[in-house]
């Protein structure tokens, strides 16, 4: 069955079962699995507000709030720049965060939130949860809208007395934002991969064309040493 | 290296058997023959003599330590710190396909955290009936499931994508785990709660600082994924997500959300940081694939293999490796030990398990010769595994993610073994 063709059965036969019905009450036919079994509480409405944080590119979740350039630098300056530098350029290994743009189609490609990201939600969201990294969540709204207007500004993409609000942001296009298709694989690769092997004489010679040794990165060998050389743009992600 | 190296044919190896039984080579009776005798035959050992540990000494067991070297390893220039970062199971060393929980691969985004089953909650909240809060005891209580599956980071090889880079199947494959699953079915805590038509998908979240969260569509969240709190029988390793994570059959470890505090049935994608600037794949016309979830079919050579060489000189030989699909279960393992020119059905310990992890085995004659040797995974939709190269024109060479490529290692004559590309 084809991906949405499952996703449609499922979706009545939801519809038809009791488990989109108001009461908890199982239908006759209901198999033990779906059939709800009262278990847990129903979570109070401080608790979800507590954890449902998450910010979609629509602007679903943004709090009321508001942050303008220069303050998200003061703030930028105590909380993000020792690791992300002054500029946002990146430290040693931690992430740059600005510059890199039309670097996409080139030999390691520098990704920062000007030049890769697609959606300025994502930004106010993971900076809101997830940094300063080791103490994280300490950050009120205005305080995230102020860096988020900062980090604009560090990739040029606002004027210095930019102010960024829960009614201005979905109005902030990224440059990246069209730069996405979904997997292609289905159509791209797997037909092409997808045929009977050679077994036999598959080729007329077979050469080295690539040492691993030549870079000598990996650790624990009797090089070891020789991995502080490591390219940078190896890493994991 | 043009000459062909010692073949794996049937033939071949009823024929090295054949000259063993009849009268064996010279070299090979030198190596048996003992021209004293065997101490450790001859002589009463202390293990022969004196008591051994009684039970108890250690309630919880490590391996012996003779295996000390079995161990996850870090590579330390990939990340900024190990709070953010990931090590690598040694599969050189491991056999059969379970992953014990000690040495499987960590990777984590703020650290691996303790929380108690006592201070365990799980949400479900958004496009519901009923928005819910489940205890550890509550999990519990849902029936049960079971199943045994691979966990791969899409950034295993990663760091092959430009060329050979690191030494060993440690480093290059080894951001990998298998193991068995006890859990509950996500679409049954989904039914408890009851999501409503405009669901479409759900957004998955941690309980660590980093609250690392994924967007899933709602139609794999109603297929195989599982809230799991066991793993190889016993409760989740801390590194592993202790008390509950969330196991995605066949897709990215990414998805796997460690310590899971909240599951959002949304309408749409939340395009979290994981899904957007990481875990997408650039092409070499700079745009860039996302929701890449699926892991292709792939491959390696666990042994022989640069951290693990050939120590007994030529003759009979084991050369084993691991296979695994996403997509479903193995159905076969090619190996050539001649850079690809010619390949040789490997044997699979077991039938194939969708998305699990497959052993397979090449019982091979080594001649002494250098060999390049290379495995090649097919899958039961049909597909197998690409080169490298063959991913590469397809791809460009900016990727990060999702590298499948058949691996080669280069094996010399004193047995020692390189990681290499061929032509
Ligand atoms: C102690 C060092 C440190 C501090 C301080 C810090 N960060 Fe980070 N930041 C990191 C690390 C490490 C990562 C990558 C984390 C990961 O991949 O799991 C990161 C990632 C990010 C990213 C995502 C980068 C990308 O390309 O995906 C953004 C955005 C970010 N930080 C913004 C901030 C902001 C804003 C602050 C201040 C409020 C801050 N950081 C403070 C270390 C730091």
């Amino acid at each position: 069955m084809s991906k949405s063709r499952k996703a449609a059965a499922l979706l009545i036969a939801l519809a038809a079962g009791p488990v989109s019905a108001q009461a908890p009450a199982p239908a006759e036919d209901a198999p033990a699995a779906v059939r709800p079994l009262g278990l847990g509480r129903p979570a109070l409405p401080e608790e979800v507000a507590a954890w449902n944080m998450d910010v979609s590119p629509d602007g679903t979740g943004l709090p009321e709030g508001s942050g303008d350039v220069m303050t998200g630098e003061e703030i930028y300056l105590e909380h993000c720049a020792a690791c992300h530098g002054d500029f946002a350029e990146g430290l040693d290994n931690w992430p740059s965060l600005a510059g890199g743009e039309g670097t996409l189609d080139r030999e390691d490609p520098e990704k920062t939130i000007g030049s890769y990201w697609p959606h300025l939600s994502t930004v106010w969201d993971y900076v809101h949860h997830s940094m300063p990294f080791g103490n994280a969540r300490i950050l009120t709204p205005d305080e995230v809208y102020a860096i988020t207007a900062y980090l604009l500004y560090s990739n040029d993409l606002v004027e210095e007395d930019f102010v960024l609000s829960k009614d201005n942001f979905t109005q902030v296009r990224l440059p990246n934002a069209q730069g996405f298709i979904e997997d292609d694989r289905p159509q791209t690769e797997y037909p092409v991969f997808s045929v009977e092997p050679c077994m036999e004489n598959c080729k007329d010679s077979v050469e080295i064309t690539m040492h691993a040794s030549v870079l000598d990165v990996t650790p624990g060998g009797e090089d070891a040493g020789a991995a502080e050389d490591a390219p940078a743009q190896a890493g994991i992600d | 290296m043009t000459d062909r190296p010692g073949t794996t044919s049937r033939r071949a190896f009823m024929r090295a058997g054949l000259a063993a039984s009849v009268a064996l080579p010279a070299a090979v009776s030198a190596a048996r023959g003992q021209g004293a005798p065997d101490p450790l035959i001859t002589e009463v050992q202390d293990w022969a003599r004196y008591s051994g540990e009684g039970v108890d000494a250690t309630p919880y067991g490590l391996p012996i330590r003779f295996e000390s070297d079995v161990i996850r390893r870090n590579v330390s220039w990939l990340t900024a710190d190990t709070i953010s970062s990931i090590n690598f199971t040694p599969i050189h060393q491991l056999d059969g396909t379970i992953t014990p929980a000690g040495c499987a691969f960590e990777r984590h985004h703020s650290g691996a955290i303790e929380l108690a089953k006592p201070d365990y909650r799980l949400m479900i909240n958004g496009l519901v009936d009923r928005e819910l809060v489940f205890t550890y005891e509550d999990l519990e209580r849902f029936p049960r499931t079971q199943g045994v599956y691979f966990c791969e980071c899409a950034a295993n090889s990663g760091m092959e994508w430009a060329g050979a880079q690191l030494n060993g199947s440690q480093f290059t494959h080894g951001m990998i785990h298998n193991m068995e699953y006890v859990g509950v079915s996500l679409k049954t805590l989904l039914a408890e709660a009851g999501v409503r038509p405009e669901g479409k998908w759900i957004f998955v979240e941690g309980a660590d600082a980093s609250s690392n969260g994924r967007s899933i569509p709602i139609e794999k969240a109603m297929d195989d994924v599982m809230v799991a709190f066991k793993a190889n029988g016993e409760a989740l390793r801390m590194e592993h997500g202790y008390p509950a994570r969330l196991v995605v059959p066949g897709w990215e470890g990414n998805l796997w959300v460690k310590w899971l505090r909240r599951i959002e049935v949304t309408a749409g994608p939340v395009e979290s940081r994981e899904e957007t600037s990481k875990y997408t794949d650039t092409l070499a016309n700079g745009i860039s694939r996302k929701w890449t979830w699926v892991m292709d079919a792939k491959s390696v050579v666990t042994a022989p293999s640069p951290q693990v060489g050939i120590t007994h000189g030529p003759g009979p030989l084991v050369i084993t490796g691991l296979a695994w699909s996403g997509r479903g279960a193995i159905t076969r393992v090619d190996v050539s030990v001649d850079g690809g020119r010619n390949w040789t059905t490997a044997r699979l310990a077991q039938p194939g398990v969708p998305k699990a992890m497959t052993r397979f085995y090449l019982d091979h004659v080594w001649d002494g010769e250098e060999m390049l040797l290379q495995s090649r995974a097919v899958d039961e939709t049909g597909y197998v595994q690409p080169t490298k190269n063959a991913l590469r024109e397809i791809r460009g060479e900016n990727s990060v993610y999702h590298n499948n490529g058949i691996q080669t290692w280069w094996i010399k004559k004193d047995g020692s073994a390189e990681n290499v590309e061929v032509s």
